[in-house]
């Protein structure tokens, strides 16, 4: 890797002050698993590194009555580990603790996953974020896309055909959860759900983030607590490996009804892919194998397969599922076998 | 005399026991020093500039600026402009610098200006391949299409796997050092008293001449090589020279990139197969036209079928693909994972069609393998069914069962040569009582170091821990590469000569303190004593006494060639895998995989069972996750890392139990090598348990998620749970 300047600010105000404001001058520094290998693979070549580690205000995971904050520094072992979690939001403590390896989780920060960089393997092996060829064609519907993306994405044109790894994003989603972010001119508040984008030119970013902002915490309102939730993530390998596809879901349940429904795919799509449909129509219906299948369907509905991942379609459907049927598992009137 | 035959079964003191590996808790605790850790006074690092295209002229090369670079001490061409690159990962030169960070600086620096050429990097069907491939001659036996004709079931399939590499822990790699005219090179490397000449050879083309007697190679320790570690290889002499022009010792090690794109691949290989059998089972005729990619050079001469090589009537032929891809290394039983899982899948579909248990159809048709092992297949078959419950728990195909998870049992046979290569061991034992043997061998992680240990503790009446073994130095008296599962033969047999000639030594200098000839005396639990008299003995440390001032040195050897009473070659094994797949996923886990297994008289069983069980790792992680892949328009590879090149875990890979065939029948081979034939069925037996699972083949290895799911629509699927398929379509 390249040489760079090593900076160790101790507030968020001069750590913003450190980056650039330009793309790629700079490059934050939280757990650093995805970052050094970037650096080790010159995707990234930072003149200036700006390292969080010593800002005491990105620590920490406080619950309130107002909900739930999360410090964007917090581990993704802190997150999975803490009580509030645990008890209120188990499809995000699950999410956290399904992420491999072991390493990872304790290195790795809940603002480091919603900013981590696409795992697509043109743009690791320095093709850019769309994976052009030398004139600009896109080389994944050409190439080998089996881990790529089934919705939006823009088909055979140029544009994003990674998807987004976040492993946490679905789960916080459905939460409605927001996003603080800081920059030179101060803080602002997005809702995570509103925080990804897709890019259009190898110029722009998977977030709406500006190259001298950094996340800072990450917020869960109270009004989200006492809802079904799960995630499910359909995974090849037991050991270090990324899951195919996932859905995390969040229902609220009364008189055996489903009253409201947030449904989200992960690893299907260039952002966190919101299940609209099939969110609407499980509300009013009872969570049965049936009803589950068929939330599955209609959330895959509108998939748009590359030549190589049609498959992806089907275990995102069976994600949905299996999710939706977790949150019943083990009540009355299960009936998954 | 003390006879360098292998002692009984009654009388062994260490051969056969389970002995935990002598340097097991020095590697384990991180104190073994690999090549990668050797550090020496002002050492420099080296790194490989590549080529990224998959075929390229390379017009110029400009080092210019790479050279200004700070901390860079030398470079070294490894190729001249105007020549062609044929893959990508090619080597173009080396830099050595202060540090690993500066030398890979000082490498993106290189300016090369290729002349891109038209790739071609994927194994595409002889008819697709076009001028690429190259057919091998037909192989015809018997009469095909009589024995075709005769067939009142006929079997057709297409089988494959893809081109995968060796993933050694230990990258390939080197530290090379100079005294004046010496050169000393700690390599990892699997040909310990080989690779002296080469590195000899390639300096003197680059103008420095040195004789391979001042080329000495150190291998204490070694991270796996699978193969693909036999030579010095082009960055073994680039390092050399690196050193040389530098003054400085440099050590450079492959990046894992360059390691999955250049340092070694094992073939790939697919085929249509046409196979026939009478409704009673009996096989009638094979037929089969096959093709795969060694990269651009000839690799890859499967020879089908494997194992039931007497089937009366069969055809074959190979179609070599030249790719421009990293070229071919042997990968742990060269071509035989490949000629298997062709085979046994073929075969495993027969026996489906034939509506017979695969057991019983590979019990009926052990007439075609060769005679020699036909009766031990039988008994590794039966023992197998045994460790699996065969019988209880097998399925005709597609399991029944209600819900999403379909269990399936399949198996596979084996076979291997392993027979010793040429080894000589030198003992020396000290008037003090301590005793040490000498090899120009390595050890891979095998055990071999434990194995020496135990050969000569058992010759000489001591523990394990009275023998000090000194090998991986190529000053030690050589000893053959270690490949084909050889190295076990060669330096047991050396090991066993050279304690017994030194033994004797020592016996006729004590004879007369113990009034006795030598001939009447033996060494047993430390002691040397008197045949049936043990009031009549000395402690190893008195009868070492007796030597004076003089150390005894003999010497004992594994002839280059011929037969050896000590050892011999040609083994067999079988192995079962139960699976789990979720059909509604495609995910395949691995429940359990029994694995029986002869090998002659085996030294250390623990080591034997953990040579085995890494194997089945190893086949588990081919079986369903490894492929090398290469993008058709780049011509680059698109996964060379350990990300996605995937490999199992210890949570992937189920439960796993060893059986080894010993005793009568078995321990009177001899001593016979067992590093690749357990490494060679996994994927045969995973594949057709799979098949047996979900109710259809999946035609190619490995078996991901993509190919299961594409599997299971041709065809309808088992019986899920009910209330599901009615929920299909909302």
């Amino acid at each position: 890797m390249n040489s760079f300047e090593y900076a160790n600010p101790t507030t968020v105000k001069e750590a913003t002050g450190l980056l650039a404001a330009q793309w790629g001058e700079a490059e934050i520094l939280a757990g650093g698993t995805d970052l050094l290998s970037l650096m080790k693979n010159y995707v990234a070549t930072p003149k200036r590194l700006v390292s969080l580690k010593d800002i005491a205000e990105l620590r920490g995971i406080t619950a309130s009555a107002a909900g739930l904050r999360i410090g964007a520094m917090a581990t993704l072992q802190e997150l999975h580990d803490h009580k509030a979690v645990h008890n209120d939001y188990h499809s995000l403590a699950h999410a956290a603790g399904s992420v491999s390896s072991t390493q990872i989780r304790n290195m790795g920060t809940v603002g480091g996953d919603l900013c981590q960089r696409p795992r697509c393997w043109y743009f690791r092996n320095g093709f850019g974020l769309l994976g052009n060829d030398a004139k600009g064609q896109p080389l994944v519907p050409r190439g080998d896309n089996r881990y790529h993306a089934i919705f939006g994405h823009p088909g055979n044109g140029v544009g994003a055909y990674y998807v987004h790894a976040s492993s946490l994003a679905p789960a916080f989603i459905t939460f409605g959860a927001t996003v603080k972010i800081a920059g030179p001119k101060g803080q602002r508040e997005v809702a995570l759900a509103s925080f990804f984008k897709t890019p259009k030119t190898e110029g722009e970013r998977e977030n709406v983030l500006l190259p001298n902002e950094i996340v800072t915490e990450i917020f869960i309102p109270a009004a989200s607590k006492g809802m079904q939730t799960a995630t499910y993530e359909v995974r090849q390998k037991e050991a270090l490996d990324w899951p195919l596809a996932t859905a995390s879901v969040a229902v609220r349940v009364a008189s055996g009804k489903v009253t409201s429904a947030q449904i989200v795919l992960g690893h299907v799509a260039p952002v966190p892919w919101p299940a609209t449909e099939a969110s609407k129509w499980l509300v009013g219906q009872a969570i049965t194998e049936t009803t589950a299948a068929k939330a599955g369907e209609a959330a895959v509905r509108g998939a748009a397969p590359l030549s190589g991942n049609k498959y992806k379609v089907q275990l995102a459907r069976v994600a949905v599922k299996r999710a939706l049927l977790e949150t019943i598992a083990g009540k009355e009137g299960m009936s998954h076998g | 005399m003390a006879s360098e035959k292998w002692p009984e079964a009654g009388k062994r003191s260490l051969i056969g026991k389970r002995l935990t590996r002598l340097d097991g808790a020095m590697k384990s605790s991180g104190r073994a020093k690999y090549t990668y850790d050797v550090s020496r006074k002002g050492l420099l690092h080296g790194k490989l500039v590549f080529s990224p295209h998959a075929h390229a002229k390379v017009v110029s090369i400009d080092t210019s600026a790479a050279e200004k670079m700070p901390g860079v001490k030398a470079v070294q061409l490894m190729i001249e402009p105007g020549k062609e690159v044929q893959w990508q990962g090619q080597e173009i030169l080396a830099i050595a610098a202060e540090t690993e960070e500066q030398a890979r600086d000082a490498a993106r620096a290189v300016k090369v200006q290729y002349e891109k050429l038209p790739h071609f990097v994927v194994d595409a069907s002889p008819e697709k391949a076009g001028s690429n491939g190259r057919p091998l001659a037909e192989q015809v036996t018997g009469n095909p299409d009589q024995g075709f004709k005769e067939a009142e079931v006929t079997s057709e399939g297409t089988y494959g796997a893809p081109v995968i590499t060796h993933c050694c822990l230990e990258s390939h790699g080197q530290v090379a050092e100079w005294e004046g005219d010496n050169l000393r090179v700690w390599a990892s490397t699997q040909n310990v008293s080989g690779i002296s000449g080469e590195i000899s050879d390639g300096l003197k083309k680059g103008g420095v001449d040195v004789p391979a007697s001042n080329v000495q190679i150190l291998t204490p320790v070694m991270g796996g090589g699978f193969g693909s570690k036999f030579n010095a290889d082009t960055w073994g002499v680039a390092c050399a020279q690196l050193a040389k022009k530098a003054g400085r010792p440099v050590k450079m090690m492959l990046e894992r990139d360059q390691e999955l794109m250049a340092a070694g691949a094992r073939p790939s290989i697919h085929a249509r197969v046409r196979v026939g059998a009478k409704k009673d089972g009996t096989i009638t005729a094979w037929s089969s036209e096959s093709w795969g990619t060694g990269g651009v050079g000839p690799a890859g001469n499967p020879i089908l079928p494997y194992v039931f090589t007497r089937i009366p009537n069969r055809r074959s032929r190979h179609t070599r693909v030249n790719t421009n891809t990293g070229p071919a290394r042997a990968w742990r039983a060269p071509n035989h994972p490949q000629m298997c899982l062709i085979t046994m899948s073929a075969l495993e579909d027969l026996a489906a069609q034939l509506q017979m248990d695969p057991l019983d159809f590979f019990l009926k048709n052990l007439p075609f393998v060769i005679e020699a092992r036909a009766e031990s297949y039988r008994q590794e078959l039966l023992k197998g069914a045994e460790m699996m419950e065969w019988k209880k728990k097998w399925h005709p195909r597609g399991d029944k069962t209600p819900g999403h998870i379909k269990r399936g049992l399949g198996l596979s046979i084996h076979t291997w040569g392993g027979g010793g290569h040429p080894s000589n061991c030198n003992c020396t034992i000290r008037p003090d009582g301590s005793v040490e043997v000498f090899l120009g061998s390595q050890d891979l992680g095998t055990g071999t170091r434990t194995v020496i240990a135990m050969v000569a503790g058992e010759t000489l009446g001591l523990p394990v821990t009275g023998v000090k073994v000194n090998i991986g130095d190529s000053k030690f008296p050589p000893s053959g590469a270690s490949g084909g599962s050889t190295t076990v033969g060669g330096v047991s047999a050396s090991t066993r000569r050279a304690t017994t000639n030194a033994l004797n030594e020592l016996l006729a200098k004590v004879a007369p303190s113990l009034g006795v000839e030598p001939d009447k005396l033996e060494a047993k639990g430390g002691t040397i004593r008197v045949i049936d008299d043990a009031s009549k003995s000395l402690t190893w440390k008195q009868a070492c006494a007796k030597l004076g001032a003089t150390p005894i040195t003999a010497s004992g050897q594994r002839a280059p060639s011929g037969p050896d009473g000590l050892i011999s070659s040609g083994v067999g094994g079988i192995q079962m895998a139960e699976v789990s797949v979720d059909i509604e996923t495609g995910i395949v886990k691995i429940e359990k995989m029994v694995a029986v297994q002869d090998c002659g008289l085996i030294i250390n069983m623990k080591t034997a069972e953990s040579q085995v069980n890494g194997a089945m790792i190893m086949g588990v992680t081919y079986a369903l996750y490894e492929e090398k892949l290469m993008d058709e328009v780049t011509g680059q590879c698109l996964n060379p890392d350990l990300e996605f090149y995937k490999l199992a875990g210890i949570g992937d890979v189920g439960n796993f139990a060893v059986h080894f065939m010993t005793g009568a029948g078995y321990d009177e081979r001899g001593v016979i090598g067992l590093g690749e034939p357990p490494v060679i069925s996994p994927g045969a037996a995973i594949s057709n348990a799979v098949a047996n699972a979900i109710g259809v083949r999946v035609p190619t290895i490995p078996i991901t998620p993509e190919k299961v799911l594409a599997a299971l629509e041709t065809t309808p699927r088992p019986p899920s749970a009910g209330s599901e398929r009615e929920g299909g379509a909302a």
